[in-house]
């Protein structure tokens, strides 16, 4: 019964939880410039609001385009599932493997590069282009980053590697410094964030997400907004949970688990607070510049492979 | 179940094949008679064999038979162990599917190339490979070889009034044949070796072959069988041959053909030769890493559909080389269990490669057919004009993207496990190789999802970019059901792949070097574990999963806005007018990836002005082409054909053309040989 419960909840906290962390992090940075901004809520209400609107297609658009949102957003929802949250005693032996979640990932890229294709404008076509290049290339640093941890704990099911993580000594934990370096810059990459994209622009010059999904509106938008924040909730949890495990529960009792979401929260906080600092205190990067970047994060993670046993 | 695998039924199945070759070739003149008597044999043969193969492969024992011949070294045997038995069945199911499409496709031939002809290469190309991949004696097997590739040759050139097939079909003949004399060259020094020519008595025999003969056979054996597997530097023949054929026989040659050469390659360094060297696995894992990676890049650059996806056969032959070169390491280290998983996870590349690459060719001669263009420039928008073959490729397009649920996506991640073995079990210098190698893998999927968003996006949606494409229609019946079939092997392929992978378990198993080892902790429908758990994965279970949310939340997303109402809108020009001329190009969408990698692909362009005045100040029409700098033919055959042409230049001062100095020759030659013989006795 508990283990229904806590399923239940493992299966519902990252698109629950997202459009909050989106909202915080825009609040930190409007903080940071000096702005008031608008409250950690607001996604919420634009998810809300864009649900109870009319909605437009392109007389170009097919059933691609129409069912594309739908399935983004259910990649996201199996990798909610597949994710470490709060327990490791929960296991998911069927598609808790990282490949599995790496490559669910790229399914929903995949399928909204060809939504942007599809309503034959000017604007989605070179989103799509640009947002393989960087998806493609974001690949080796992510599955190498993400082996790294793998290795160390002995298992590639990303619900049993945070316990033995946690038990790894200040003195050897280089590989997963390193590792997590290579990961949080596949990490910006993969949600679109500086220095790869901004996510608040709409010009054509450095759009790469927003390009891709101009056409929507309504409901579709409304889950397209809301995916990339559970894909921005994913990463982050990753983060989070696969390299700094301390605080997550070993058990399915109440007390230990309300615990570790708490924990999981405030670790979550301070990732989101760590984006919002990097993105008022940078520049995005020129479109060319960020394969370098990209093959520095799999250069770094193929050392923390080497490092590693 | 012996009624199925005694060998009269193997003999009626060739003789099906030689019935439709013949029948084909006498109905020659009447175009209809003719493809349906080809196809339909093909596919009725194609079938009973994937019968007689399953049959034999679940069954597990290896039926052998076959007869002497006048000659003492050549013995018409076959064997069907389970790697043959493997073999046959792949290229039965693509035959059958592809000959069942034939019935519709090859009806736009009709009246323009004679249809007799084809059905015959046809039969005879299929019934070749059947040979090739059962055949049990080395010279039997070279020359179920050298049919197979002059009956291929003949496909390649069956359009024979375009000079493209031509050219194409001559580097083929060249390249083929210089493989051939490899192979040829490897097979000679097995028979050095043991004195014999039948693959069981060569296996046994090589046991005392020195490291040095080994070697020597390993390396001819790789390049002879690289040829025709299309591993880069050796692959120039491919990207123009395969599309030069009719789709159906390009799905088969890309789709099966090439794999013969793995097949083999399979054969020669895990079972043939004793005790595999640690360096052949690190070649290959060597090779097979560039030859993905560079596989895709090449890909992604063409905007010829039919080359586009030869590139890609290019790709996942390296793909399946890292699971072949890992087998190779882990056998020679002595970790048997682990080489069985590495084994597998090549096999069933194979396996998945063959289905979701013939079902790509497939869809792409429906679209050429339907738009008289291979540019994919021209296309656009066929999506709803084609929606079921568009439906089709989607699912092959997903599929070798390697994304879940599908098939691809399990034999990529059966074969990230393999190398990840590598990783953790072996020293330092090895883990190096099998990193990069992890490397190469995830890069080539990334790339390859992105090529297969332009080739999906740019020929089936958006709005049509020509004229011709506008007025393009869905595709017959046959060639539907065969995509269909297809599709539904792709699906469940991906569903069952528990299943699958404890039959490929057996089938590594059964080879010498890897001594019956299993591939797989737990294989079962419900999931895959390998290596006591380090990695387990359910396909059912994401398959089911994806399906339930997006039900789930189609549902919901229903009940929140069901009085709200869609409207259907023109896309935003920007207060232009929005022409297909504004819509991305196939040359736009990679080139971005293509500068990215411009120290690699060395991208060109040539733009060309035509001018209004001689001032050359008002430019009239501009033109830029761009392409790549073809660095193989460069660096490596252009300087190989002039060092030929040097060495053909010295030998016309022995070969003058002048008969009575080849008299001369043959009159010294014989009293040389004579005072010989007088020598020896």
């Amino acid at each position: 019964m508990t283990q229904t419960i806590f399923w239940i909840i493992q299966i519902l906290l990252i698109p629950v939880l997202s459009p909050f962390f989106i909202g915080a992090t825009r609040r930190i940075k409007a903080r940071l410039q000096n702005r008031a901004g608008a409250s950690s809520f607001q996604p919420y209400r634009d998810i809300w609001k864009l649900l109870h609107k009319d909605e437009v297609i392109s007389e170009d658009a097919s059933w691609l385009f129409r069912a594309a949102p739908y399935l983004i957003f259910a990649t996201t929802l199996v990798i909610g599932a597949s994710i470490p949250l709060m327990s490791t005693a929960l296991v998911n032996s069927y598609t808790g493997d990282f490949l599995v979640v790496v490559y669910l990932l790229a399914l929903g890229t995949f399928l909204l590069a060809l939504a942007g294709i599809d309503t034959g404008g000017a604007f989605g076509g070179f989103g799509s282009s640009r947002e393989m290049l960087v998806a493609a290339l974001t690949e080796g640093g992510l599955v190498l980053s993400l082996l790294t941890v793998a290795l160390i704990s002995g298992t590639t099911n990303l619900m049993a590697i945070p316990q033995s993580i946690g038990s790894v000594p200040f003195s050897e934990s280089l590989p997963v410094i390193l590792a997590f370096i290579g990961f949080s810059i596949a990490m910006l990459a993969e949600t679109c964030r500086y220095p790869f994209d901004n996510p608040s622009t709409h010009l054509e010059l450095t759009m790469i997400h927003e390009a891709m999904i101009l056409e929507y509106s309504g409901k579709r938008l409304a889950l397209i907004e809301w995916s990339s924040a559970n894909k921005y909730l994913i990463f982050i949890t990753l983060g989070a949970n696969l390299f700094f495990p301390r605080g997550m529960a070993d058990s399915l009792e109440l007390a230990p688990v309300a615990l570790a979401l708490a924990v999981f929260l405030i670790k979550v906080g301070i990732l989101c607070v760590a984006v919002a600092l990097l993105e008022s205190s940078i520049a995005k990067l020129r479109i060319f510049r960020l394969p370098d970047l990209l093959f520095t994060s799999f250069v770094i993670s193929a050392v923390a492979v080497g490092l590693v046993g | 179940m012996d009624y199925f695998t005694s060998p009269s039924v193997f003999y009626a199945i060739l003789a099906v094949f030689a019935a439709g070759a013949t029948g084909a070739l006498a109905f020659r003149h009447h175009d209809r008679a003719a493809n349906i008597l080809g196809n339909s044999l093909a596919a009725a043969g194609s079938l009973a064999g994937l019968l007689f193969s399953g049959a034999v492969l679940l069954e597990g024992d290896v039926p052998a038979f076959g007869a002497g011949s006048s000659f003492s070294l050549l013995s018409i045997t076959f064997r069907l162990d389970q790697l043959s038995a493997f073999f046959m069945m792949v290229i039965c199911l693509i035959a059958l599917l592809c000959s069942i499409y034939a019935l519709g496709y090859v009806r736009h031939y009709y009246g323009r190339y004679s249809v007799g002809m084809l059905g015959f290469f046809y039969n005879l190309f299929i019934a070749s490979m059947i040979l090739v991949a059962t055949s049990h004696n080395l010279l039997f097997f070279l020359i179920a070889w050298e049919v197979m590739s002059l009956a291929s040759y003949f496909l390649v050139i069956y359009e024979r009034r375009e000079s493209a097939s031509i050219r194409a079909g001559s580097l083929y003949f060249i390249m083929t044949h210089a493989g051939t004399a490899f192979i040829v060259f490897a097979f000679l020094l097995m028979y050095q070796a043991t004195g014999s020519l039948d693959f069981e008595a060569v296996a046994q025999g090589m046991a005392g072959a020195s490291p040095l003969v080994r070697n020597a056979i390993f390396i001819s054996a790789l390049v002879g069988f690289g040829v025709k597997a299309g591993i880069i530097p050796l692959h120039i023949w491919l990207p123009s041959a395969h599309p030069a054929a009719p789709s159906h026989v390009s799905a088969l040659m890309s789709g099966v053909m090439i794999k013969t050469g793995i097949y083999m390659l399979v054969r020669i360094s895990l079972e043939i030769l004793p005790g595999p060297f640690l360096w052949w696995g690190l070649v290959l894992l060597v090779i097979g890493g560039a030859s993905s990676l560079l596989g895709v890049l090449y890909a992604l650059s063409e905007h010829d559909l039919k080359r586009l996806l030869a590139y890609h056969s290019i790709e996942n032959i390296g793909i399946i080389l890292l699971g072949l070169g890992g087998a190779i390491v882990f056998s020679s280290a002595g970790m048997n269990s682990l080489a069985a998983l590495s084994l597998a996870a090549a096999l069933f590349h194979t396996l998945n490669h063959a289905t979701f690459k013939a079902l790509l060719f497939l869809g792409a001669g429906s679209v050429i057919a339907a738009t008289h263009t291979r540019n994919i420039e021209k296309y656009g928008g066929l999506i709803k004009l084609m929606p079921q073959t568009a439906l089709f490729f989607l699912i092959g397009s997903m599929a070798i993207s390697a994304l879940p649920p599908l098939n691809g996506f399990f034999s990529e991640w059966l074969t990230f496990q393999a190398l990840f073995q590598g990783v953790i079990s072996l020293d330092v210098t090895t883990k190096t190789v099998f990193i990069l190698a992890v490397g190469a893998l995830a890069f080539t999927s990334g790339l390859a999802a992105a090529c297969f968003v332009k080739a999906f996006g740019i020929t089936f949606l958006a709005r049509p970019r020509s004229e011709a494409v506008s007025r393009a229609s869905e595709t017959g019946i046959f060639p539907r059901l065969a995509m269909a079939g297809l599709s539904i092997a792709i699906i469940c392929l991906g569903l069952f792949s528990g299943a699958v992978v404890r039959l490929l378990s057996g089938v590594g198993g059964s080879l010498a070097n890897i001594g019956g080892a299993e591939a797989a902790d737990a294989a079962g429908f419900e999931s895959v574990s390998v290596q006591n758990g380090f990695a387990s994965i359910s396909m059912p279970a994401v398959f089911i999963g994806i399906g339930l949310a997006a039900i789930a939340i189609t549902a919901v997303v229903f009940l929140l806005t069901r009085r709200r109402q869609t409207v259907i809108g023109r896309t935003w020009d920007c207060g232009a007018d929005l022409t297909p001329r504004m819509e991305i190009t196939a040359t736009g969408f990679s080139r971005s990836i293509i500068t990215v990698c411009r120290r690699v692909l060395r991208p060109s362009s040539e733009t060309e002005i035509e001018y209004h005045d001689a001032n050359r100040y008002f430019p009239k029409i501009g033109e830029v082409t761009m392409g790549l700098h073809d660095v193989y033919r460069t660096y490596i055959y252009r300087p190989l054909q002039d060092l030929l042409t040097l060495l053909a230049g010295y030998t016309t001062k022995v070969q003058s053309g002048n008969i009575n100095a080849y008299i001369l020759y043959i009159f010294i030659t014989l009293i040389a040989l004579l005072f010989l013989l007088d020598l020896t006795t």
